[in-house]
Formats: structure tokens, C-alpha cells, sequence
């Protein structure tokens, strides 16, 4: 495998709440290859936003980035001077945010929005900011002349392609799309996927696209990265991740929701408790209070297995995954937990 | 007389709830629009008719702004029709005053959407459920009881312990369950869940869908569930209504309408749904971009403008819903 465009290493970071820290991303690593798209899933408050916005180190006040490595092009970003970290972003890292739709300034037209990204960051004169405009909204499917119009006039979906329109504003190598279709309704969200897979194939960009819908994750990604309570609990193709999940948690996951080419008679199966509370984690593994396979190790740290290449498992039980996912496909097993 | 909405006046014991008609326009103002002649009525639900047999579930599915929501208002009678009939029990709800409101009211119930927004955050979990008691006049000494039963049948583990507590010491599947219990506490015969599991995480989700299942099926309750989520409506409703811009486009058995689409709509709206398969399909839409303005829609079928299958005769007339099959389909291809 070619050298991958970021690669984040043992990556942590910690809230201020009151006089507690909580540790949102607790060691995360995972690699994005060149001219991919990732998905990154986990359920509210696994740190996926978090982690998201340290790669543009765009994160609240009250946040701070407490150790690890986000390696890009040789530099190490958690590193770099605010000054150097501020000249990539747009330009080589692009972000939309989670409420892309909100996010766009209702009271200047789009133009001027495209137009200042593409002057200020881009150095472009009016007149190129204007042609790349036009190109840009060509490329994302709106028409030209709605160029003028306001956030306002423009549907959700429609803003959400103007969204897309601005990350790709300065060609970036790597765009971070936090749950850009979440407020969609299936039909645009089926369009908006199509466009901005389209476009990753087509300008060779790499995406990471945060989600807590794996269905989204199965459509358009090449690989995914689970997160649990802060930590990876695995990673690896997409491929791998459907047929051969090997965590327990992934393994879970893949019962709890509705598939409309399963079987009509399927039943589904939850995973009982609630992610663990982060100021306050449970020792050793934290997927263990939910978790029917767990074992005395489990209260002890667990060691991150390579169950394939490039498919690395944080659990004590990862090498009897292959006998784990047989239990797991089974709804008893999950009806009492350890 | 037959078809739906008529049974009522024909009495058909087996139906619970006929909707004939049923009519919701919204005038959505604006002196300045009424002035450039600009329409100003959103039609919401438009010209609605179907039966809800007793004991039948049956899933509402469409995407933002199809009218689905405000059909669930207008069955409830949280919102006044503007025509049409809908009689619920074989009584018509639009002239259902003071205390016939009130037992109406007992008898068909709301499971809100965002268990967060539904539930009054200073209120506890007792009082929560103590209100529609109190408002049913159920005698103070009977409540404790029925408060304890509610959270049992909804699977709350020891009930007794969450009685005290307020809402934001629970995680989002137990205040759903708590909903549900409010919802089912004076043993309503009808029930209408507007997406109730939209807010909570995947993997308890499912727990949720499970409970609701359980419910329905122990208590024989009728149950609609508003979603635009097809695969969760297959979960929970064996038939499925479809609606687009205020009209129903397709109504039929679930699995049916999952396996073999037959209005357009359906078919570019079951293509849609992605699932958790690396091989499944990237064709495509069968549909054109962009819904149009509900003041304004489309004359003829309300789909055209976006129907690959759309003809001269879609613009010129309304196609009335007939019978394909097991399915009631609105399309001028049947």
C-alpha cells in the first residue's frame, strides 16, 4: 500500500467540563489512504465529531488536543503553529460542518461566499473567482445563475450541494464531511451521496465522512473506522467490515437496524445499556458493561489485534472473532449480557 | 356503497378508523402574495381516503413535507380538518365536543417523535404520568398503580425506581419508553406514532421498535406509524400508505410494496434507501430533481414534473386511486 495521505496516531482529546476532564477521543489511530472515502461511524458521543475537528483543529474552547500524532503530507498537525495549520485549511484540508446547511451566512448571496473563500485563501482576482464559481456549481449540478441567490432561497438539499461546491472550492486533498446527509430526506440524500462519490472519483480527493448511519457508510465508502466511548474499536474495508465484523460491538451494530433486502421476518436486536459516560469510563475495555462476550480480561486494557492486514481490532477476544460472529448472529446472545 | 371511507356509513364493524376525503389547507398568508395574485394555500393533505381495520398496523411513508404528519394530526383531531369525513369508532370527530372529546381523547393517543422536546423537563417521571390520569379522573389511590403497570408493560426494569427521577437523568430509550408509557397509560385503542426512534442511536433503537411490537400485539392496539423511513415501517406495519404532496401514491401490504413498487414515486423511494450491502445497486434514480412549491403544485397527477414515466394525460387529469392487485395504486400506468 502506497504511503496514506493522513495517518493519526494514538490520537487524544479532553474536555474541560467544570473542574472534570472528559476524554472524548482516548488513543485513536487510523491511516485514510490517497483517493478514498472513509467512513467514520459511531453513535452520539463517541468522539467521531471530535475527532473530525482535531484534523482541522477547529475544536471548542474548552477542548484541547492532549497527546497523539495527525500525520499529513510529513507534517504532524497537532504540532504545527496555528499560523501553518490556518494556511491548509480550505486549501489542503476542507471541512463541512455538521449543520452544513446552517452553516452558510444567510445574509450574503453565495457568490460572495464561494468569493471569499476562493480571494482570500485561493488569491484569485474577482473575475477568476467568478469563472471558478460558475465551474464549481456547474460541477455540483446548480445552475449558474443562482449564483446570486441567498442560503435562504436555495432547498435543504440544494444547500447542501452548495456546502460540497465550497469544500471543493480550492481543489483540497482531503475533505472531512460531518453527517452531510443526516437532515435529508432518502431521495436526496441517494442524490447528494451519488454527486459527492462522482466527484471523489472523478478529482481523486480523499474523504472522511462522519456518520452514525453505517447504511450511508455501506453505500458510498471504501473503508470505515468504528468508534466506541472515545476509542477505535475497529477499522479496515468496508467489505471487512460488513461480512467479517470483528468486534463485538460492530457485530451488534449490524443486528440493531432494520436492512430492506433482508429477511421480512427478521427480528431486530439491540444492544442492551447505553454507552458509558465518558468523564467517568469503565476500566479495561469499555464496551465490556454491554458486551455478551466478556471475559475477567476484559476489566484489564485491551490490545489492538490485526485480525487481517489492514483490519486492526481493539479486543482481548479479536483472534475468535470468526467464532464470535456465529454467537453474535444469534439474538439470545444478546438478550443478557455479562 | 364501498371503498374506502364509505364503510362507515355502510357500518363495517371490522373498521376502527374511515377517512373519506380528508382535507387539510393551510393559508400561509401573506397579504403581499394574495395581492400579486400569488396562491397562498398549502394543501397539506388533499382529497385522502382509507380504512383502518381494528388491530391493523399501518405505516405512513413519505419524505419531509408529503402531509403524513399533518394526517396524523387530523386523525387525532389535534388539527381541524377543512373537508371531508373521518370517523373513528363510527362516529364522524370533527363534531366531537366536551366530554365525547375527552373519551375520544383516552381512546386515541400521540407517541411524540423527540422523547427531549415531549416530556416536561421539570416535571418527574410520576408526574409525567400522573397528568393523563388526573385528566381522565382516574381516582388518586388507583394511580401509583396504573403508573407501575404502564412502565412494566413498556419494559422499564424496576419501574419503582425511575418514578422519582426527571427526565434528564434518563438515556434517550428509556424516556421513549416513558412516552410510550404516557401514551398507553389510559389504554387507548389507537395510537399514532410520529418517528419515534429519529432521535436515538442505533443500538437502542431496535429495543424500542421491540417494545412498540410488543405493545401493540399484546394490547391488539390499531397503530399508525409515521416514518420516511421504509425500512423501519417494514419492521413494525404490515400495510404501508405512501403519500407525495398531500396524496396518497400507493397503499398495500409492506412487503409487497418493498418487493415490487408500483407508482413511480415508490419505486424511485424504495431504490433510495440505502442498505448495509457493499454490492447493492448505484444506479440512478428513476426520479427528477427537486420537489416542486406545495402552493403551487403540478396540475394533473401531483409526481409529473418529476415522473420518468410521466405522459400527456398525467398533466390533464387526476389519477383516482384504483385497485392492482393486492395494492390501491393513484397513477395512470395501472
Amino acid at each position: 500500500m502506497s504511503e496514506p495521505l493522513l495517518s493519526v496516531r494514538d490520537l487524544r482529546v479532553s474536555y474541560q467540563v467544570g473542574r472534570n476532564f472528559v476524554h472524548a477521543v482516548d488513543g485513536a489511530s487510523f491511516d485514510i489512504p490517497r483517493g478514498s472515502i472513509t467512513g467514520l461511524v459511531g453513535e452520539s458521543g463517541c468522539g467521531k465529531t471530535t475527532v473530525a475537528r482535531a484534523l482541522t483543529r477547529v475544536i471548542a474552547e474548552n477542548a484541547a488536543i492532549t497527546g497523539g500524532q495527525i500525520l499529513f503530507d510529513g507534517k504532524d498537525l497537532a504540532k504545527i503553529p496555528e499560523r501553518e495549520m490556518n494556511a491548509l485549511r480550505w486549501r489542503d484540508i476542507a471541512f463541512i460542518p455538521q449543520s452544513a446547511m446552517n452553516s452558510l451566512d444567510p445574509v450574503y448571496t453565495v457568490e460572495y461566499q464561494l468569493a471569499e473563500v476562493l480571494r482570500r485563501r485561493g488569491g484569485m482576482n474577482r473575475k477568476q473567482a467568478r469563472a471558478r464559481s460558475e465551474e464549481l456549481f456547474e460541477m455540483v449540478g446548480i445552475d449558474a445563475n443562482r449564483l446570486n441567490d441567498y442560503p435562504h432561497q436555495f432547498s435543504g438539499g440544494m444547500r447542501q450541494r452548495v456546502a460540497i461546491a465550497l469544500a471543493l472550492a480550492l481543489d483540497p486533498k482531503l475533505i472531512i464531511a460531518d453527517e452531510p446527509v443526516t437532515a435529508l430526506d432518502v431521495i436526496v440524500q441517494r442524490q447528494i451521496l451519488d454527486q459527492l462519490k462522482e466527484l471523489q472519483t472523478r478529482l481523486g480527493v480523499s474523504v472522511i465522512l462522519v456518520t452514525h448511519d453505517i447504511s450511508v457508510v455501506a453505500y458510498i465508502c471504501d473503508r470505515t473506522v468504528v468508534m466506541y466511548a472515545g476509542k477505535v474499536a475497529e477499522s479496515g474495508t468496508m467489505q471487512a467490515a460488513l461480512t467479517a465484523p470483528s468486534h463485538p460491538y460492530t457485530m451488534g451494530l449490524r443486528n440493531a437496524f432494520p436492512d430492506l433486502q433482508g429477511a421480512a421476518s427478521g427480528i431486530l436486536t439491540p444492544i442492551e445499556g447505553a454507552p458509558p459516560n465518558l468523564a467517568n469510563p469503565p476500566t479495561g475495555c469499555r464496551f465490556k458493561p454491554r458486551c455478551p462476550f466478556a471475559l475477567d480480561i476484559c476489566g484489564t486494557e485491551p490490545p489492538v489485534v490485526d485480525v487481517a492486514p489492514g483490519h486492526p481490532v481493539l479486543c482481548h477476544r479479536a483472534n475468535e472473532s470468526a467464532a464470535l460472529r456465529i454467537e453474535a448472529a444469534r439474538t439470545e446472545t444478546w438478550m443478557a449480557p455479562a | 356503497m364501498d371503498g374506502p371511507g364509505m364503510n362507515m356509513i355502510t357500518k363495517r364493524p371490522d373498521i376502527l378508523v374511515s377517512v373519506f376525503d380528508a382535507k387539510l389547507h393551510y393559508d400561509v398568508g401573506g397579504a403581499f402574495a394574495a395581492m400579486r395574485g400569488k396562491s397562498t394555500v398549502v394543501k397539506a393533505v388533499d382529497g385522502v381516503s382509507f380504512d383502518i381495520r381494528r388491530g391493523e398496523s399501518v405505516g405512513l411513508l413519505g419524505e419531509s413535507g408529503c402531509g403524513k404528519t399533518s394526517m396524523g394530526r387530523l386523525l387525532l383531531k389535534l388539527e381541524e380538518k377543512t373537508g371531508g369525513t373521518i370517523h373513528f369508532n363510527g362516529e364522524e370527530i370533527g363534531a366531537v365536543r366536551g366530554s365525547g372529546l375527552k373519551k375520544f381523547r383516552s381512546k386515541a393517543q400521540l407517541i411524540f417523535q423527540n422523547p427531549f422536546d415531549a416530556i416536561n423537563p421539570r416535571f418527574t417521571i410520576r408526574q409525567t404520568l400522573s397528568e393523563p390520569l388526573e385528566n381522565a379522573d382516574i381516582p388518586k389511590r388507583e394511580r401509583e398503580d396504573r403508573i407501575i403497570a404502564a412502565l412494566e408493560l413498556v419494559k422499564l426494569p424496576e419501574p419503582a425506581q425511575f418514578l422519582d427521577r426527571y427526565p434528564h437523568q434518563l438515556s434517550g430509550g428509556q424516556l421513549q419508553r416513558v412516552v410510550m408509557a404516557r401514551a398507553l397509560i389510559l389504554q387507548p385503542e389507537f395510537v399514532v406514532a410520529d418517528e419515534p426512534v429519529s432521535m436515538l442511536d442505533v443500538s437502542v433503537r431496535a429495543g424500542v421498535l421491540n417494545v412498540f411490537r410488543d405493545v401493540r400485539d399484546r394490547l391488539g392496539l390499531t397503530a399508525i406509524y409515521i416514518s420516511h423511513d421504509l425500512a423501519l415501517v417494514r419492521y413494525v406495519c404490515e400495510r404501508t400508505i405512501v403519500m407525495y404532496l398531500g396524496g396518497i401514491m400507493e397503499d398495500g401490504p409492506t412487503e409487497d410494496i418493498v418487493r415490487e413498487p408500483l407508482h413511480p414515486y415508490t419505486k424511485a423511494l424504495v431504490a433510495a434507501v440505502p442498505v448495509p450491502n457493499p454490492d447493492q445497486s448505484h444506479d440512478p434514480l428513476p426520479i427528477g430533481r427537486g420537489a416542486p412549491d406545495p402552493r403551487n403544485p403540478p396540475s394533473g397527477c401531483v409526481f409529473r414534473d418529476r415522473c420518468p414515466a410521466a405522459h400527456a394525460r398525467c398533466a390533464a387529469e387526476i389519477p383516482q386511486p384504483k385497485p392492482v392487485g393486492t395494492r390501491t395504486v393513484a397513477c395512470h400506468l395501472y
